[in-house]
């Protein structure tokens, strides 16, 4: 007791810097837990993919059926206490409508950055480790993406994909998921193919060599968990980027099929009506404002947490 | 240098190349023809008009024929009307060229002022101002900018008009005072240059962050210069450099925000024209808009390389 008071007292004078250990992830879940912004980005987050999940699972959360209810007494109302967000051209219930297209939102976002994640860290880790004529193939690739506009490659595929009943992927969701990894993946793969190249000179790989590991465990247990930092924060970036291609699918047309609530559609059709009822494009709108905004506060935290430099 | 040059442009031929054999092939696997429709056309219609547009010849044969009326300079005829697809985008990109031009010159003055000012501000009241705005702008896609825009000064302040394009439609009209209505160009110019101001703003605060406390502008202010020579001719001026960089990314974000924009405010552009023609798969239409955008980014980007290369003399040794 005594002696821990007196390192307190030593420390508060400035004679002993006392510093607790912590190990990289430790201290990045300590220096996230520290970012304001991040943090209200995080709880937001929470609260609205809670909000969209117990919608599609409890009635009285969602109180109406998104696509079902259509009131036609009670269309194009002005949010009340009865509808929250108010009522579209049809009667339906604005409420349920937005809380449908995040959880669809959520689900493309995060489900690209899987299938981003998965083939970015094959190709970049076979780039770097392949040899120069895979390293020279995989950059040619990613200089032809990088001239390819995103939004036209994307709606390309997109259109592509639509319609085929091909086994597994006849899901319309899982087609506009591929059609935007497709185009996202190239960010991962060459992060991942710097960040081998230069974990590849390093100490600790070259004992682990010294030490008789196989090059399989040498990238599987040294390389990739070193790396996986800097992908993760490029992850966290990956989803408002899909959500808005989704959007921006859904509102020029490109999107799911109708009737399904994506939020991009939503805003399109409250663009039909905007001198009408501006309410049925404002909600919609707000919500993918709020899920990409949190989404990048939430990636800007991760990143100064994760980059060892900005220590 | 001349080296570098020349081999920066050569590299532009197979990028152009292998996007138009991408786009080609992905076109050609979207289901249903051209002349797929709700009420079918009679046969011997369909025979006539496949055989007026090569559709009858295989596919590999189609793509050989496609690439030699390029390197010719022709891109085809559109199915819709069949007009010239290189005049109905030389039509377009008269709109999306004016829409482009005006978003940028907003962009850049709001982007440096905004950069500046929060630089030399630094943590003050106006530093966060820019900060936000460089957060929000970069954050949203401008479809929802545009809703809020929308909403706000068009429905319910009543200030703009939203349908349309404000400026000439036609190379004729350009010097025609008539031909601009300012209401209706306010709203899409300002959506479309939110993203761009973003990232000029928020390149320009770190550069000028990282000018500031150069030793030459140490010594500038021991030589008693007035502080508005030190940032207009030294800072700023240096400051500009890393902003350069941005060109590349800036023409690709008004490009894909080209199409949503045009979209949104039904301007007669190419991105209006894209989206219509793969709706139709008005196979030459797709193909020419698409190397169409696709040459301008990568001269985009080829451009800030090479200017880059003369700006900053360290880049060249690489």
């Amino acid at each position: 007791m005594q002696d821990a008071e007196l390192v307190e007292r030593a420390e508060l004078e400035g004679l002993l810097t006392v510093t607790r250990e912590r190990g990289l992830w430790a201290d990045a879940y300590y220096r996230l837990t520290r970012n304001r912004l991040a943090m209200a980005g995080l709880v937001i987050l929470i609260v609205v993919a809670g909000l969209a999940a117990a919608a599609a699972n409890i009635h009285a959360v969602q109180r109406y059926d998104p696509y079902m209810d259509q009131l036609y007494d009670h269309i194009q109302e002005a949010p009340s206490w009865s509808h929250f967000f108010g009522t579209d051209n049809l009667g339906r219930d604005n409420w349920a409508r937005v809380l449908a297209g995040v959880s669809i939102s959520l689900q493309i976002g995060i489900g690209t950055q899987i299938v981003v994640l998965f083939i970015g860290l094959m190709v970049g880790t076979i780039a770097a480790l392949g040899g120069r004529f895979t390293d020279n193939v995989m950059m040619r690739l990613t200089d032809i993406t990088y001239a390819f506009p995103d939004l036209l490659f994307i709606i390309l595929m997109r259109s592509v994909l639509v319609g085929r009943d091909w086994p597994v992927i006849d899901n319309p969701k899982l087609q506009i998921i591929l059609a935007i990894a497709f185009v996202n993946w190239t960010i991962i793969a060459r992060l991942v193919r710097g960040q081998m190249l230069s974990l590849a000179e390093r100490d600790f790989v070259l004992a682990a060599k010294a030490l008789g590991a196989s090059p399989w465990r040498v990238v599987v247990q040294h390389m990739l968990p070193n790396s996986l930092g800097p992908v993760i924060v490029a992850v966290t970036f990956g989803i408002p980027i899909a959500i808005f291609a989704e959007a921006a699918l859904g509102f020029i047309g490109f999107g799911l099929p109708p009737p399904t609530a994506s939020l991009g559609r939503l805003v399109s059709d409250g663009y039909a009506y905007v001198q009408v009822n501006f309410w049925v494009a404002v909600f919609p709108a707000a919500a993918v404002a709020i899920l990409m905004l949190c989404f990048t506060f939430v990636g800007d935290g991760l990143r100064d947490a994760l980059d060892p430099r900005t220590r | 240098m001349t080296a570098y040059a020349i081999r920066r442009v050569l590299w532009l031929i197979p990028v152009l190349w292998a996007v138009a054999t991408i786009t080609f092939f992905l076109m050609h696997a979207v289901p249903g023809g051209p002349f797929t429709q709700d009420k079918p056309l009679p046969e011997a219609i369909v025979v006539a008009l496949n055989r007026r547009y090569n559709l009858d010849e295989p596919l590999w044969k189609q793509y050989l024929l496609y690439l030699w009326n390029l390197l010719h300079g022709d891109l085809g005829l559109s199915f819709r009307g069949d007009r010239d697809v290189a005049m109905l985008i030389r039509d377009g990109f008269f709109v999306t060229a004016q829409l482009g031009i005006l978003a940028f010159l907003t962009a850049s003055v709001f982007g440096l002022a905004l950069g500046v000012l929060s630089a030399l501000n630094q943590n003050g009241p106006l530093d966060y101002l820019g900060v936000f705005v460089a957060t929000i702008g970069a954050a949203l896609p401008n479809f929802i900018l545009a809703t809020f825009l929308i909403v706000i000064f068009a429905v319910n302040l009543g200030w703009f008009q939203i349908l349309g394009w404000g400026g000439p439609e036609k190379v004729g009209e350009i010097l025609d005072p008539s031909a601009w209505d300012v209401k209706k160009l306010v709203l899409p110019v300002v959506s479309l240059s939110f993203l761009p101001t973003a990232y000029i703003a928020r390149v320009t605060r770190a550069s000028m962050l990282e000018v500031l406390r150069q030793d030459y502008i140490r010594t500038a202010h021991a030589k008693g210069l007035a502080e508005q020579v030190i940032i207009i001719r030294h800072a700023i001026k240096n400051a500009m450099i890393p902003v350069l960089t941005l060109m590349g990314p800036i023409a690709a974000a008004l490009v894909t925000g080209s199409f949503i924009v045009e979209n949104i405010y039904s301007i007669p552009g190419v991105g209006r024209a894209f989206v219509e023609a793969v709706l139709r798969r008005d196979y030459a239409m797709i193909m020419g808009t698409t190397l169409f955008y696709a040459a301008i980014v990568a001269v985009a980007n080829l451009v800030v390389d090479l200017l880059y290369a003369v700006v900053d003399p360290r880049v060249r040794y690489h």
